[in-house]
Order: C-alpha cells, then sequence, then structure tokens
C-alpha cells in the first residue's frame, strides 16, 4: 500500500466527520472513494495533505505515504511533500487557479518551488501539458480564458510535471460535461499505466467510479460501510447503503415488448377507391 | 483594454454632462430672487431688475441651461455672490490646500488600515481582530466636526504638542515667506527648499489630517479584511497549499494580489467623501482649503460658489472613479476580458 | 465578513432559526453590545420626557443666571450658553437623530425600491434611463448633494430630510436593480410567465421577495450613516434651528465657548458618536447573520 489510512479520525467542532478504519490506496492502483455529498470525502482529501486545520478541523490516526507517517509530521516537513509526492486536483476547476495570475504562472512556480531551474520547470511544463493533449502555449492564458476541460487538464499537467507518487483527484469530472468528462478519466487513466501514479478518485457520481476505478470504498457519514474490488462492489453489494446508492442511479432500462410507437390500426374493410387510398398508413 | 477604456470615458462624460445639468436644476430650486440677493439688501428695484439682465436670469430657462452648459465647459462659473469673484478662481486658490489636506490623510489611513486589516484577516476571530473590528467601526462613526474640536482642544490647547489653526505659523510670512509655484503649499515648500516653512506647514497639517483620516481608515481596515478573508477561502488558495507553498507565500503573494483591487475601489470612493469631510473640518482648524471657502459660502448663503464647489467636487469624484477602473482593469484580467 | 469557524461553531443553517439567532448574538459581543446600545437610546427617546431633569430646557426656556456652568450634581452635563441643562437636551436630542433616520430611510425605500425593480425586471430603455440618472445622483458624495440641496432650500429639519432622502434612494435603487435583474432572469419567473400570472403579481410576490435581503443589511447599515450626516447638516446650520435640541446644532452652538466650557460641546458629540457606533454594531452584525456565504464546511 502505498498510501495507507488506519484509524484516521477528523473532528470538525467537535462532531467526528470522518472515521476510517482502514483504507489504502496502493502503487499504480486507482481506487474510488465513493459517498454521497456531505459524507467527509472532501475532508478525507485535506486530513491527507495536512490542510485539515485550515477549515478549523483535527486530525488523530495515522496515514502513511510509503512508510512515512504523515499525522505528526510539522507544517514545514509536510511543504516537502505536498506537491512533490502528493498531488491534488479539485472539483472546480475555474476556481482552482487564481484568476490574476496566469495559469502557467503558478505551474512554473510551484515547480521551481520544489527544485526545479527555470529552465528544467519550463520544458516539464511543456512536456506535461502536451501529454495531457494541451498546446504548450495555453500556459500564457489567464483562467478566464479557458475552459473548464482545458483547466483541469493543466491541473492534471502539474501533477505529472512535479512527478508525485499520489493524486488526490477531488470530485474532477463533477464540473465538466460528459464528453469532457470521459477525456478527463482517459488521462487519469493514462497516469496510473504511464507514470505508475496511484490515484484517490473521490466522487458521488458511482458511474465514475465504474469507469475508473480498479478498487472502491463506499463512504457513509464519515465511516467506510464497504469496500473491495470495484467490479465486485458495484454489482453485488454486501452493505445496504452501497445497494441503496446504486439503486439512487436513474437507469434508462429498456422495457423489451414494448413498442415506442402504436400498432397501425388493423384493416377492417377491403380498400375502396378513396381519394386518399395508399396515402394513409 | 483601449476599448474597455474608451467605453468607461465616454460613460464618464456622459455622467459628467448629467451632473453639470443637476447642479442647474439644483440651483433653479433656490427659493427667494438671485437677483435681489446679488443686488443687495438696499438695492433699487431698476437695481434688482438690472441685476437680473446681467445675471442672464430673464431669459427661458433651456437658454439658460445651454448658456450654464458652454459657461462650464469653457471655465465660466459664475460670480460668488459674496466674494463678487470668479468663482472658478476662487475655489483654484482653495482646491490646492484641500487636496493637500485629503492625500495626507488617505497617506495616514492607508498607512495604518492596511496592516490592521492583513492582522485582523490573518487571525480572525483573535482578539487583535475583536479590537481592530470595533476601532474600525468606531472610525466610520465618528462625528468628524466634534473630533476636530476634540483634538483641538487636547493636543493644542491642553498640551500644546501641535499648533491649534492655520496653515503654518504667521511668523514665517516676513522670516521664510513661501513662494508660489505650484500654488501648492507643501510642493512649494519642498521645491524652493524652505524648511522652516516645510516644518511648519507639517505641523499644522497633523491635526486636520487625522481627523479627515479616521473615517478612510475605518473603512479600509474593514475592506482589506473582508476581501483577504474572503480570497483565503476560495478554493485556489487551498490548491495553492496543497501544491507545497508556504502559508506565508500564499497570504502575501497570491491572496493580496486579488485583495488589491476592491481596496483600490474604496480608496477613490472615500477620497471623494474626505474632500467634502473638509467642510467640517477645515473652518475650525483655519485650513485655508476648499472646505473653509464652502463653510463660509454656506454661511453666507453664496449659491454660486456652494454649486461651484459642488461640481468641482463632483468632477473629481467622477475623474477619481475613472482612474480606479482603469486601473482595476488593468490589474484584473476578469474585468477587461467580460 | 466571513469569520473562520471556531471550535464551538456549528453551521447556522444546521439550526433551527431562534437558536441560530441567539447563536449569533452569543458568538458576536459587538453585535450584541451594539444592539443593547440601540435599545437603550430608542428607550431614552421614548421616556424622554420622564428622564430630562429639566424638560423645559429642550425647548425655549432660558436661564440668564445659570450660563455656562461646568457639570455639577444639579446639572450632570452642566449648563450651555443660555443656561439650559445640557443633560436634557441631550436626552431629547436622541428623539430627534434616530427619528430623522427612520424618516428618511423610508422615504428613500420607497423612492428606490420601485424604481429599482421596475429597471431590473423591465429591462431595457427603462432600465438605461433609471441607470442613467442613478449614475449622476451617484456621482455626487451624498454628503455633497445633500449639502448643496439643503443649502438652497430654507433651513430646517424638514429640508434636511429631504435634502438626504433625495440624496440616499439613488444607492437601493443600484442595489435592488441588480438583485431584481437576477431574479428576473430565473427560469422559474419564465414559468410564471408562462402560466399567464399577470406582471404586477409577479413583482409582488415573487421578484420583491426575492431582492429584499441585501436591502435589508443595506438599511440597517445606513441608519448610523444617516446620522452622522444629519448631524454634519445641522452643525452647518442647514438644518434643525434653535431651540431644537439637536445634537448637531448644539455642537456648533457651543464651538465658540469651547476652550473654557468644554462640556457644552463634549456630551453632544459624545451622544452622536455613541448611537452611530451602535447602529453600525447592530447593521453588522445583522450583516454577518444573514450573509449566505457564511457556510464553513468544505
Amino acid at each position: 500500500m502505498r498510501l495507507h489510512m488506519s484509524d484516521v479520525r477528523v473532528r470538525f467542532g467537535g462532531r467526528p466527520v470522518v472515521d476510517i478504519s482502514e483504507f489504502g490506496v496502493g502503487a499504480a492502483e486507482i481506487v474510488g472513494l465513493a459517498g454521497e455529498s456531505g459524507s467527509g470525502k472532501s475532508m478525507t482529501t485535506l486530513a491527507i495533505l495536512g490542510l485539515a486545520h485550515t477549515v478549523g478541523a483535527t486530525v488523530s490516526g495515522s496515514i502513511q505515504l510509503d512508510g512515512t507517517e504523515l499525522t505528526g509530521l510539522s507544517q514545514r516537513e509536510l511543504l516537502a511533500v505536498r506537491g512533490r509526492r502528493i498531488a491534488a486536483i479539485f472539483q472546480s476547476p475555474a476556481m482552482a487557479f487564481s484568476p490574476v495570475f496566469k495559469v502557467g504562472s503558478v505551474v512554473l512556480r510551484a515547480l521551481r518551488l520544489h527544485g526545479m531551474s527555470r529552465a528544467d520547470a519550463a520544458d516539464a511544463a511543456a512536456r506535461a501539458m502536451r501529454q495531457v493533449l494541451l498546446a504548450p502555449d495555453l500556459l500564457d492564458r489567464y483562467p478566464a480564458q479557458l475552459s473548464g476541460g482545458q483547466l483541469q487538464r493543466v491541473a492534471i499537467a502539474l501533477a505529472l510535471a512535479l512527478r508525485a507518487e499520489v493524486l488526490l483527484a477531488d470530485e474532477p469530472t463533477s464540473a465538466l460535461d460528459v464528453t469532457v468528462q470521459a477525456e478527463v478519466l482517459d488521462l487519469l487513466r493514462g497516469l496510473r499505466e504511464q507514470e505508475g501514479m496511484s490515484v484517490l478518485l473521490i466522487s458521488h457520481d458511482l458511474a465514475v467510479v465504474a469507469e475508473l476505478c480498479d478498487r472502491v470504498a463506499i463512504m457513509q457519514r464519515g465511516a467506510i460501510v464497504e469496500q473491495g474490488p470495484a467490479a465486485q462492489v458495484l454489482s453485488a453489494p454486501q452493505h445496504q447503503y452501497t445497494a441503496d446508492l446504486l439503486a439512487a442511479v436513474p437507469r434508462l432500462a429498456p422495457v423489451p415488448d414494448a413498442p415506442i410507437l402504436p400498432a397501425p390500426p388493423a384493416p377492417q374493410q377491403a380498400p375502396t377507391a378513396s381519394p386518399d387510398n395508399g396515402e394513409r398508413e | 483594454m483601449t476599448v474597455y477604456v474608451a467605453r468607461r470615458v465616454a460613460l464618464a462624460a456622459l455622467v459628467v454632462a448629467g451632473v453639470i445639468i443637476a447642479t442647474f436644476v439644483i440651483a433653479r430650486v433656490v427659493p427667494g430672487d438671485p437677483a435681489a440677493t446679488w443686488a443687495g439688501p438696499h438695492a433699487s428695484a431698476a437695481q434688482v431688475a438690472a441685476a437680473r439682465r446681467f445675471l442672464g436670469l430673464d431669459r427661458p430657462p433651456a437658454l439658460q441651461l445651454l448658456s450654464y452648459f458652454g459657461g462650464v465647459l469653457t471655465g465660466n462659473w459664475g460670480l460668488s455672490v459674496h466674494t463678487h469673484q470668479p468663482v472658478l478662481s476662487d475655489i483654484g486658490t482653495a482646491a490646492p490646500a484641500s487636496l493637500e489636506l485629503v492625500t495626507a490623510a488617505m497617506i495616514i489611513a492607508l498607512v495604518v488600515a492596511v496592516p490592521l486589516g492583513l492582522i485582523s484577516a490573518r487571525w480572525p476571530g483573535g482578539l487583535a481582530d475583536q479590537a481592530i473590528r470595533a476601532a474600525s467601526i468606531l472610525g466610520v462613526s465618528m462625528p468628524i466636526f466634534w473630533m476636530a474640536l476634540i483634538l483641538q482642544l487636547v493636543f493644542s490647547q491642553q498640551l500644546h504638542w501641535l499648533p491649534a489653526a492655520g496653515e503654518y505659523s504667521p511668523s514665517l510670512l516676513f522670516s521664510h515667506p513661501l513662494a508660489q509655484v505650484t500654488g501648492f503649499s507643501l510642493v512649494d515648500a519642498l521645491l524652493t527648499g524652505n524648511w522652516p516653512m516645510l516644518g511648519s506647514i507639517l505641523a499644522h497639517l497633523v491635526l486636520p489630517a487625522v481627523v479627515v483620516a479616521a473615517y478612510p481608515a475605518g473603512l479600509i481596515a474593514r475592506m482589506v479584511r473582508a476581501q483577504v478573508l474572503d480570497t483565503v477561502g476560495e478554493t485556489h488558495i487551498q490548491m495553492l497549499r496543497a501544491l507545497g507553498f508556504r502559508e506565508r507565500a500564499v497570504f502575501g503573494r497570491f491572496a493580496m494580489k486579488l485583495a488589491w483591487n476592491p481596496v483600490a475601489a474604496a480608496v477613490a470612493l472615500v477620497f471623494g467623501y474626505s474632500l467634502v469631510n473638509t467642510f467640517l473640518v477645515e473652518a475650525i482648524f483655519d485650513w485655508p482649503g476648499l472646505g473653509s471657502y464652502a463653510a463660509a459660502s454656506i454661511a453666507t448663503l453664496d449659491t454660486p460658489a456652494i454649486l461651484g464647489v459642488t461640481l468641482f467636487i463632483a468632477l473629481v469624484y467622477v475623474a477619481a472613479n475613472l482612474i480606479v477602473d482603469i486601473l482595476q482593469a488593468a490589474l484584473d484580467p476578469r474585468i477587461r476580458l467580460r | 465578513m466571513i469569520e473562520a469557524p471556531t471550535p464551538a461553531d456549528i453551521p447556522a443553517a444546521v439550526l433551527p432559526r431562534g437558536q441560530a439567532l441567539r447563536r449569533g448574538l452569543r458568538a458576536n459581543p459587538l453585535l450584541l453590545a451594539g444592539a443593547l446600545t440601540a435599545l437603550f437610546i430608542v428607550v431614552v427617546a421614548v421616556l424622554a420626557p420622564l428622564l430630562a431633569p429639566f424638560p423645559g430646557d429642550a425647548g425655549t426656556a432660558t436661564h440668564p443666571f445659570a450660563v455656562l456652568k461646568p457639570p455639577s450634581a444639579a446639572h450632570w452635563f452642566g449648563t450651555d450658553q443660555v443656561g439650559r441643562d445640557v443633560l436634557s437636551r441631550v436626552i431629547y436630542g436622541a428623539r430627534i437623530s434616530p427619528l430623522i433616520a427612520v424618516i428618511v430611510l423610508v422615504i428613500a425605500c420607497l423612492i428606490g425600491v420601485p424604481l429599482g425593480i421596475a429597471a431590473g425586471y423591465f429591462g431595457g430603455w427603462v432600465d438605461e434611463v433609471i441607470m442613467r440618472v442613478t449614475d449622476v445622483f451617484l456621482a455626487f458624495p451624498s454628503l455633497l448633494l445633500a449639502l448643496a440641496l439643503a443649502a438652497v432650500l430654507p433651513a430646517s429639519l424638514t429640508s434636511l430630510t429631504i435634502a438626504i432622502a433625495v440624496t440616499w434612494w439613488p444607492w437601493y435603487t443600484r442595489l435592488i436593480r441588480g438583485q431584481a435583474a437576477s431574479v428576473a432572469g430565473r427560469p422559474y419567473i419564465d414559468s410564471c410567465r408562462a402560466l399567464g400570472i399577470p406582471r404586477w403579481r409577479i413583482i409582488v410576490r415573487h421578484i420583491l421577495p426575492n431582492s429584499v435581503t441585501p436591502l435589508i443589511v443595506q438599511v440597517s447599515l445606513d441608519v448610523g450613516g444617516v446620522i452622522l450626516t444629519a448631524s454634519a447638516l445641522s452643525f452647518l446650520g442647514l438644518g434643525a434651528q434653535d431651540p431644537t435640541p439637536d445634537w448637531g446644532l448644539m455642537v456648533a452652538e457651543g464651538q465658540n465657548y469651547f476652550t473654557t466650557a468644554w462640556w457644552v460641546v463634549t456630551f453632544p458629540g459624545i451622544a452622536i458618536m455613541v448611537t452611530a457606533f451602535a447602529f453600525n454594531l447592530l447593521g453588522d452584525g445583522l450583516r454577518d447573520l444573514l450573509d449566505p456565504r457564511r457556510s464553513l464546511l468544505p
């Protein structure tokens, strides 16, 4: 397990919002964390990054990255982990980039923060942009000049350029329309295939989870109620909540014997010569 | 960008036209006869009639508006009933001192309020934050004229730390007379190397500037706090943190750049407001600026002068807002890309 | 103004309304102080005849032999330049400022809100015309326009009230217009129209209620501002006239004696400051409570 959480409890205002006894993401694995809104999924992301305090929450328990214990680290030590070893992309790509800075400015600054020289950073950024099928000169634009899909791809490019080991993807496709969604999911798959990145995909959309993830954990009110291989959990749920979630997904179920159009009326008389003979269906 | 600027300038010009018409309308609301006031209390009927013709009050209103409009644009803002001088030249003499005063006040306000607002936003909910918020609200609740009197009493009368009134010590008029270069006393003193005069003006400037600075300081501190807190709560800030940027960089470089814009707009707004506040302060401190002129005009019900000052300040206000609009568009790409 | 959550915070939206209000009051000591002080001032104003030791001094009474007496047991705030008890005049003054503020704001709403709704709902040239006119009004700093108007009208409290009200309504028009325009653009308004609901009904039952919240906040914030503007105008001699116990007028009248009789100016001034402060705190706190962006969970 590259990323391993055990007995992790996140408290917000005294109330526990996350209570995970055992959960992990392996190397080159895409794991989904699914559940309805408010189940604590996003808090989990913040906890892993050590940013829970920024919203006033406290974290207890063990979160390990390749053996390194993250929960005990000071903020300064965590700076070496964030970005460099764990990257994150967020739900609303349009809001994830500072509107008054060019997109490339943030990317380059982040790369240089983690030790790259100016030239190396520019190269890595350009290369990563091409990997996500974007022209590198788009980095010269402001977020307002790029579409949601493009911005999300830039965010993925950033994770690529940083060569992070783990990518936390918090509802990466919720704000995108379906066609763009598919492209982004493809890219995430590519990260696993080509870079060996571990991806933790957080989503309320079971269809996305089903499409992309190797394993999935179902979260209800902060606790994981069921986890296992995606195909198994989603087709044969053990827990009632999982079953309810699946049942709530609207389906277009074809009803076999119901014709779409009503059958033509049966002919009742022998055809006679009439003005529209042959014209009527 | 040029399209944006052009549009803004056109809009400002339209507003200026409206402002001129508005002052004309207000002038017409005056009860009583301006001609009679002009001619004086003991004038005969013939003299009043002559005054009416002289002032152009016997022509139809539309024509009067047109000539008023033309007059304003060519620099003829009427004659002060009290001083019988052209209003525009009166304003020209008085305005520099007020502009100096308000600029000094804005500088004081920014120097005090921006750091306090930042401290407030950096540790929200804390003791410093509560204290700063209370002080800010107090600043905008202060009756300026009363504050002026109190400060004058305490710091001048009782403590003798600062001079009570005037723009500079009168004795310096003889020992170190001030040469008129730009009309702005501080600038002139600086340009001519007249250090005693400069020191005296600055000493006299302190109290009035502090009084005028109270409202802007309160407002700016609150604005900075609100804007920075808004910005810091946004997703892109979390993203920057997630990328491994230090909190100091996140706050200092990224959050701040976004927060400046609305604050800049507030500064323009408050500059105009403060210019009007000088009406309440200058007379008390005998500061020879627009405020003293306006207060005297109000006391003598000198309508052309009052309206001239109103027009002037409104124009300054429109200009300030225009400049800030353009500045904002330059700083925040979202505005000009819309 | 958004605050970081403190450990005892649970988002207000989770609790029932009454509890949320009490929570808000407790969490925000400034709001509580403001509310209590404002209440105190209103009570003083209402009970003025009972509280003032020398009610006649708020009117035309003069006492030539008790001129400019410093604060004492008999006169807590001293006496003014014609011998009137300053405390009594300050107490009666509490009737004037808040009342003017209320009248001004009501008039400003009565003019501004319908214009704003018309501009926002109908759009087109109605919007353009109304907004251009509003722009011209807003090109003047509010005190300035009120001053110019008050200066050309005969000096009285009525003129002052009218002058300030005329200056104030454009802010509300602009505010309401933005809200009304965004509400009017929502799909459910289209459905209302499609259902044949008459225009006036749509406006009154749908547009209006959904546009009002920011107005309520703004009005409560403006009370302090109007009080300061009114007292400033009275100070300049454009509002209340002697013997009305208006605080601004009292400061103006006491100016000349200030160096020897500080109490004549100090107490009315403190009254203005405390009143404006209280209502500003109140308005501020209300805005914090009603601010929809107050969600604290990620």
